[in-house]
């Protein structure tokens, strides 16, 4: 007789009487991306959280804050980002209040890249790190699975993301406005989002410049669509 | 000396009766006692001199370095007893190197200079040890915060400035400091000033053998603090000999 058999990363279970979902680590599969303009930077993200193939939210927020101008866009385990955001959040506050005066971005992507590397055995998190600060404007660092920080002027991220670097490399120019920005990621993240299983929902977009944070939701039929085969 | 704290200047952990704690104000005698340093922070950069009195001519000039490097952009002197100096200086490197580690940008000079006060101030509440017998005066450049300048001393108070001085012709310096409009004028001028201040308060008669010492760090450097160059610094030198040397002349009407 055939034995049912689970895996979902590191677990193995086995059970005629559970689906797959019931003992799946929470994921967002995710689509996230952010570009960096001349006065602060733009992000995006889709809201969708997963556990196996049952969609546990389909209305996440996945673009955290960290601080008023600066936010995180999560990939990867849904506990894990969750606790590092919330650890370098805390940091940061501390770190301000040392200081007297807004953290920057940098400092940001440096402590969330020193957790994630210290720690790239246990975690699976991928996390981009973008805000503004009066030093150096509008920012975007990316930190991916391994702990590595790198600075870039557009960076996208998640399992969605496999599916869009052609229509981002394609599209991309430098010196964007804002508005050409929230376009430029609304429709790349709406073409990962037909195409990557893991990633649906609603588009969450947001601006961050020196007043703070300015969002939006892009949802139902407002979704840009394309050819549909 | 008279004996003003007899019984409550044993040590750092005891208050005297009028509220005094002894051991710190004998920790800033040590550096009144000491060479002098000046510091002055002008438009674009700030500048150190230091005063390097020489107990013997057998000294190997070069060798005995007195302004400290903390960071690329942070430069450290002080007044005061030399080797209590050498490890605050190492104190204000780990704290920068930490800094950078941790948040991965340059320590911005007022948390720098918060961090060394604290751990300066540390060695005044215990019997166990004593404070540091030093005035360090820390000074930088950058992009984002400008020039700056501070000084902690002994007791673990630490102000910005834009002039300072310690040692032992503080009072005479900071006469002449007030008069100099630093704000308006360039690393270059300061220099200058900082060289003719210090020789015209260096006192030829009790210490006859000195050197001066003197660095920058300003848009001049790029942000990188560093000796000043020996044509500018022997230039500054001899205009103020040269300024000694008239003002000696006038002297005699």
């Amino acid at each position: 007789m055939a034995v049912n058999l689970i895996t979902n990363g590191s677990n193995t279970t086995c059970s005629d009487l559970s689906s797959d979902w019931m003992n799946s680590e929470v994921m967002t599969g995710t689509t996230i991306m952010a570009v960096e303009y001349d006065d602060g930077v733009v992000i995006g993200a889709d809201s969708r959280t997963t556990s196996g193939s049952y969609v546990v939210n389909r209305v996440t927020d996945k673009l955290t804050r960290i601080t008023d101008t600066i936010y995180c866009c999560r990939s990867g385990s849904a506990a894990d980002t969750q606790a590092i955001a919330d650890i370098v959040a805390y940091s940061l506050n501390f770190h301000k209040m040392e200081l007297n005066e807004d953290p920057l971005v940098k400092t940001a992507s440096t402590i969330f890249r020193d957790m994630c590397y210290k720690y790239r055995d246990s975690l699976v998190a991928g996390i981009i790190c973008a805000g503004w600060d009066k030093i150096n404007g509008g920012q975007v660092y990316v930190i991916p699975l391994g702990g590595m920080c790198i600075r870039q002027p557009f960076t996208i991220g998640g399992s969605g993301s496999t599916y869009i670097y052609g229509f981002c490399d394609a599209n991309y120019k430098q010196n964007m406005s804002k508005d050409e920005c929230l376009e430029f990621v609304k429709n790349a993240v709406a073409l990962a989002m037909s195409r990557d299983g893991s990633s649906g929902g609603v588009i969450r977009l947001a601006a961050i410049n020196k007043d703070g944070i300015d969002r939006t939701i892009i949802s139902g039929d407002k979704i840009p669509t394309f050819h549909n085969g | 000396m008279s004996s003003i704290g007899t019984g409550y200047d044993l040590s750092a952990s005891q208050f005297s009766p009028d509220g005094r704690v002894f051991q710190v104000e004998y920790a800033a005698k040590a550096v009144e006692s000491s060479g002098s340093i000046v510091a002055i922070r002008c438009k674009d950069g700030v500048v150190i001199g230091v005063e390097k009195i020489l107990s013997s001519k057998l000294y190997e000039t070069s060798s005995n370095q007195k302004i400290y490097n903390i960071d690329r952009h942070v430069g450290m002197g002080f007044a005061g007893i030399q080797a209590d100096g050498r490890k605050v200086v190492g104190i204000a490197r780990d704290e920068s190197s930490d800094y950078r580690q941790n948040y991965g940008s340059d320590v911005p000079l007022k948390q720098l200079a918060n961090r060394v006060a604290s751990y300066m101030h540390a060695y005044t509440l215990y019997s166990s040890v004593r404070p540091f017998g030093v005035s360090a005066v820390l000074a930088s450049y950058s992009e984002a915060y400008g020039p700056e300048l501070y000084m902690i001393e002994p007791s673990g108070l630490y102000w910005g400035y834009r002039a300072c001085t310690a040692g032992k012709a503080k009072q005479a310096a900071k006469t002449e400091l007030e008069k100099v409009k630093a704000s308006e004028m360039t690393c270059e001028e300061i220099v200058k000033e900082v060289a003719r201040i210090i020789y015209l308060v260096h006192d030829e008669i009790k210490d006859k053998l000195f050197e001066l010492e003197l660095s920058w760090v300003g848009k001049v450097t790029n942000g990188e603090h560093q000796l000043v160059p020996e044509d500018i610094a022997s230039e500054a030198i001899r205009l103020a000999k040269h300024t000694l040397e008239e003002d000696d002349l006038d002297d005699d009407d």
